[in-house]
């Protein structure tokens, strides 16, 4: 038997794919007895491949061709005419009222079509509003001709250009069909033996299974997507994080206070009430409640005293303090702000060394972008202890990053408010070739420490980073709202590698 | 089984990593990145300055051992063409341009003199300028008088005079850059200090600095061609692009500060503009410089910047002529202040903080090359340090060791492991919720991660309650609706995470556990978070049992048994304020802490779980 059905078996992309014509139902029923899917997993994809599977009974060539096809704009015109010569057509030799043409279906685009074929004229000055006039008598509606040909099966006649211009109106549109050559195959065969896809209970209690023929299976097609739920990418890099700390000895410090006065969040760390951070531009500020109670007063008195006076070693900074800006409550910009509460909690006792870490949410109003946003998590580290040096800090830092696989560190003389000696941490970027900012640190100043009574031989070292960048960048996201916040792709939450953190940042 | 698919990540995604790493910036510690002011300097210039040539690699490495950094390689051309396009750059110069990050305190760095000299002494090729303040030749120095009325409105003033010095284009662009650096930075947008520059020679003292009405003040200011009044000023810079953003500092006080000369020539209007009689041009010789103020410790460092770097350019180079401040009550102060310092530490406290082990002497060079002369006083192991007026920030023996750490090279000090022994615990709140979150994907729930502040319509209208029902806390300059409020229920962000995701195969499963932040006036700041737990099931069809489910196990996690009375329950709730119908919301459950279960310590704050089920077609 030889089929020919060029034309018949017809898969039209990019909108139709099946297999069409008198032949198709032939073909359809020839595929499921050969055992094939349509279209199936196990077949792996379109129909196309599984006609080619078919292999040695049939042997399907892929055949595509083009042409042009009327769209229905298109067909309307080729019926009565373009826009264009539809509104030359309708208006009179008196003229029309041109609020009269634009009650037309036609009128808007028709119009202007004809304006710029000058087949019309407008006298704005006309008596009761514009009034349009023919300019000529006649006119040749090339458009419709066009279309005309077209339709005919003729659209060989027209020229590139044309056609595309009439696509470019939505006139036409071309169409591509895929069609299969299909002949005989080399064991072509009007019975085939049906392949088995699955092995199934009755096979192995009859032992039919022994006798039957078994498709192989396509090794190339993707498993199927298993209905599990999963943690959020974020939330998996925090708990990383949170294990390194853990595994270094660190205590999580209660960071579940987004509502913080500037008194703990600026005041207490040394950080002066002009400071810009303490702006409206980059904080947020509450206005109910607005103002913070109950501070430490004699506390309070000393880091008045460290700002506008200076003492314990220190000039301060010669300015008028003042305890309303201080009470000012703000949603926290760090959780430094923790840590200084934290650290005036170790003060109030006899001074034990500790280790304390959070990762938390932080808030700032300042200008968004892709990587910003007005909300992000903050890593924090610290360490207070008796005699602890700018390379105990750099010592911490190294343990600490290796835990992420970043050994190449090096240190960069930076400025904190609330930190002296200041280092930014750099990591050397394999992929880049450089030295990229991975993080901040420093020793807390004696002017935050001291007023809150810690002895004057203690030591506190610290670092932090965001939580967001590193994340970013192990996941390939270049906006940071397509990981935090409702906006989130959940298809690509989904997707997400398990977390290998030695591997975050190179 | 690690390795091996991470390897296929760096391959396929490394065109969109290296846009992301190129703008890699960690924002994390206050006051750093945001605030570091960045100044432009011509390469051949700096070069010049420093008596040599480098790499753009070399100046890089000697930026990050300093502490700056080489942000950007650029020129005028570049500059403009990016921001207005190749056209209007065509007859820019295309000199190259360094762009440096100086430190956000370190404001003798803020312009090419300064830079070059830090420099330069860092690299022990000069040896700090010692700045000196020196009476007139003619004996009678300039006087600026101060009248009570700036009382009202900016009360303070400083100034000095540069005598003799010697302008050239670069210099003048650099000397009118460096004002505007500091008037952003230190100045704080001139609200604490405005920094006036005049020709001495076009104006005769003694000055006055008094505040009038904004009506009586009428003068030519600045590259204007006729006289205003200082009320048109105002209206007039409205839509200056520059200026406009001054006005705000004195445009509601009822009277506005001035300075005259003694023949009632304005030299200037602080904070907004000066005269334009007395303006600065390169043929001027005698500069009057005076910064008027809010905060006079700050007036003194500017007033100390601008003299320190540019009287390098002075016949008697590094010497300032002084001028006399005559407050209302008559007391008189003679300005600049270019105060030295001095500082005594040991070199044991510098070891002991950095970890290095150094001779006193060594110590003393390693400030010395920081600006800071230092010497070993031979009293055991004390160093006594002078701190220049160009160094304001060092206001602590800490400032100085960080100094003598940067010299030393911070990467060059052996990193060492404390010996601090502690024991680790979690915050229990956070294991509790942590565990939980394991186990709720494990149930087939996905977790969401939504922001913590909203808008009031998310919060209230949307869930069919009012505003004032809710205890949540406002922000009162939020710059946009979605940071009106913070969140006072999960709820909203899961349903937006939902509509935001409609595309996805349904169902849709759904879990947060996250703070909610309410007003609590037992607590010092008046507000405290709440942790909650909020689940959602998105179907076409309800499925109320899956939510169900989901609650028995969460309780079964919980050990928190099924009945009344000792366990937890559902019943029936009036939903109807917390959504509006059709959204409807079929049950509420509750569950006090119960004392019995092992967990004990948190179940009571994991408040009620509020569960919905809802129709399709609703969330839109």
């Amino acid at each position: 038997m030889y089929i020919s059905i060029y034309g018949n078996v017809s898969f039209v992309t990019p909108n139709h794919s099946g297999i069409y014509g008198p032949w198709g139902r032939h073909i359809r029923s020839l595929l499921r007895f050969a055992g094939l899917k349509y279209g199936g997993h196990r077949c792996g994809g379109d129909a196309p491949p599984s006609l080619q599977t078919l292999g040695d009974v049939i042997s399907a060539e892929l055949r595509s061709s083009k042409h042009w096809e009327l769209t229905g704009e298109g067909t309307e015109i080729a019926e009565q005419g373009s826009h264009e010569a539809r509104v030359f057509s309708s208006i009179p030799l008196e003229g029309l009222a041109q609020s009269e043409l634009m009650k037309l279906s036609f009128g808007k685009i028709g119009f202007s079509k004809a304006m710029s074929n000058k087949w019309i004229r407008v006298d704005k000055a006309h008596e009761g509003g514009p009034r349009i006039f023919r300019t000529v008598e006649n006119i040749e509606d090339q458009v419709r001709e066009k279309l005309l040909l077209v339709q005919r099966g003729n659209s060989c006649e027209l020229e590139e250009k044309e056609k595309n211009e009439l696509k470019k109106r939505r006139l036409l549109s071309e169409v591509t069909v895929k069609s299969y050559w299909i002949t005989k195959g080399s064991s072509f065969s009007t019975t085939v033996t049906k392949q088995e896809t699955e092995l199934t209970p009755e096979m192995i209690a009859t032992g039919s299974w022994k006798e039957k023929t078994f498709k192989p299976y396509n090794f190339e097609a993707m498993g199927v997507a298993l209905d599990c739920g999963h943690l959020h990418p974020l939330m998996k890099v925090r708990t990383q994080f949170r294990q390194i700390f853990l595994e270094m000895g660190f205590t999580e410090m209660p960071t579940n206070n987004f509502i913080e006065s500037s008194f703990w969040n600026f005041d207490s760390l040394f950080q002066p009430q002009q400071h810009p951070a303490r702006d409206q531009h980059d904080t947020f500020f509450l206005s109910d409640p607005a103002l913070a109670h109950e501070f430490p007063q004699d506390y309070l008195q000393r880091v008045k005293r460290v700002h506008s006076e200076g003492g314990f070693g220190s000039q301060g900074y010669k300015y008028d303090w003042k305890t309303e800006e201080a009470q000012k409550n703000i949603l926290r910009t760090h959780t430094t702000a923790v840590s200084a509460r934290m650290l005036y909690k170790v003060a109030q006792q006899k001074f034990t060394p500790v280790k304390y870490f959070s990762i938390d949410r932080v808030f700032r109003n300042e200008t968004l972008d892709a990587t910003h946003l007005a909300e992000f998590h903050q890593i924090e580290g610290v360490v207070a202890d008796y005699g602890l040096t700018l390379g105990d800090l750099m010592g911490v830092l190294h343990q600490f990053f290796t835990k992420l696989g970043i050994t190449k560190l090096r240190f960069k003389p930076a400025y904190n408010p609330y930190t002296e000696p200041s280092m930014e941490v750099f990591s050397y970027h394999e992929g880049l070739k450089k030295w990229v900012e991975v993080g901040n640190s420093g020793v807390f100043r004696p002017e935050m420490l001291l007023p809150m009574g810690l002895p004057e031989d203690v030591s506190v070292i610290a670092w932090g980073l965001s939580l967001e960048r590193p994340t970013m960048i192990k996941y390939g996201i270049n906006n940071i709202r397509e990981l935090v916040g409702h906006k989130v792709n959940l298809q690509m939450c989904c997707c997400y590698s398990y977390v290998t953190m030695y591997v975050l940042l190179n | 089984m690690v390795a091996a698919p991470f390897c296929a990540f760096k391959c396929t995604v490394s065109g969109s990593y290296n846009r992301l790493v190129g703008s890699f910036f960690i924002v994390c510690w206050r006051g750093l990145a945001a605030n570091m002011p960045t100044v432009g300097v011509r390469r051949e210039l700096l070069f010049k300055a420093l008596g040599r040539a480098y790499t753009d690699e070399e100046f890089d490495e000697l930026c990050f051992e300093y502490g700056l950094e080489l942000d950007e390689i650029t020129s005028e051309k570049e500059i403009i063409s990016r921001e207005q396009g190749d056209s209007k750059a065509a007859g820019a110069s295309d000199v190259i341009l360094y762009k440096i990050d100086v430190p956000a305190n370190r404001y003798d760095l803020l312009c090419l003199e300064g830079l070059a000299r830090g420099l330069q002494v860092f690299k022990n090729k000069l040896e700090a300028p010692r700045y000196r303040r020196v009476r007139p030749v003619s004996g009678e120095s300039q006087k600026l008088i101060i009248t009570k009325e700036t009382e009202a409105v900016r009360r303070h003033a400083v100034a000095a005079v540069l005598r003799n010095i010697t302008f050239t284009q670069e210099r003048y662009d650099s000397f009118i850059e460096l004002q505007e650096k500091l008037h952003q930075n230190v100045c704080r947008k001139r609200s604490l200090v405005a920094i006036g520059t005049h020709d001495l020679d076009t104006i005769s003292g003694p000055f006055t600095y008094t505040a009038k009405p904004p009506g009586d003040i009428s003068f030519k200011p600045l590259n204007q061609s006729q006289e205003f009044t200082a009320t048109q000023l105002m209206s007039l810079y409205k839509t200056d692009s520059h200026l406009r953003h001054y006005l705000h500092i004195i445009e509601d006080k009822p009277v506005y500060p001035v300075i005259y000369d003694s023949n009632g020539i304005v030299l200037s209007m602080p904070p907004i503009i000066n005269g334009d009689h007395s303006k600065i041009t390169l043929k001027t010789r005698n500069v009057f410089i005076e910064c008027t103020a809010t905060d006079l410790n700050k007036a003194k460092i500017v007033l100390d910047m601008m003299v320190t770097m540019f009287s390098e350019y002075c016949l008697q180079p590094f010497t300032v002529e002084e001028a006399e401040v005559v407050y209302p009550d008559g007391k008189a102060c003679i300005y600049p202040e270019l105060a030295y310092r001095k500082e005594k530490l040991s070199s044991e406290f510098i070891n002991r903080k950095v970890g290095i082990n150094e001779s006193t002497e060594k110590i003393a060079q390693l400030l010395t090359r920081m600006c800071l002369r230092s010497r070993a006083t031979g009293v055991g192991d004390e160093i006594e340090v002078e701190i220049p007026p160009t160094r304001s920030d060092v206001i602590h023996a800490c400032d100085i060791m960080e100094d003598a750490a940067i010299a030393y090279g911070f990467n060059n000090i052996i990193r060492t492991t404390p010996h601090t022994y502690t024991v680790a615990n979690q915050f229990p709140l956070n294991k509790l919720t942590e565990l939980l979150r394991q186990d709720l994907a494990a149930a087939g729930f996905t977790e969401a991660l939504n922001f913590a502040l909203c808008s009031q319509e998310d919060i209230a209208d949307k869930l069919g309650k009012k505003i004032s029902e809710t205890r949540a806390v406002h922000i009162s300059n939020p710059k946009t609706a979605e940071f009106q409020v913070a969140r006072t229920t999960l709820l909203p962000g899961l349903l937006k995470t939902i509509a935001a995701n409609r595309k996805m195969p349904l169902p849709l499963k759904l879990f947060e556990i996250s703070d909610v932040v309410l007003k609590d006036e037992t607590k010092d700041v008046g507000a405290r978070n709440s942790r909650r737990f909020c689940a959602i099931y998105y179907n076409k069809s309800p499925g109320f049992e899956v939510i169900h489910g989901l609650l028995d196990r969460t309780m079964q996690l919980l050990e928190v048994k099924s009945a009344r009375g000792d366990g937890y329950h559902i019943q029936a709730a009036d939903v109807a304020t917390l959504l509006k119908p059709p959204l409807h919301m079929k049950s509420l459950c509750r569950k006090s802490s119960s004392t019995s279960t092992p967990c004990k310590t948190n179940p009571g704050r994991l408040r009620p779980p509020a569960l919905l089920i809802q129709k399709l077609c609703l969330v839109t």
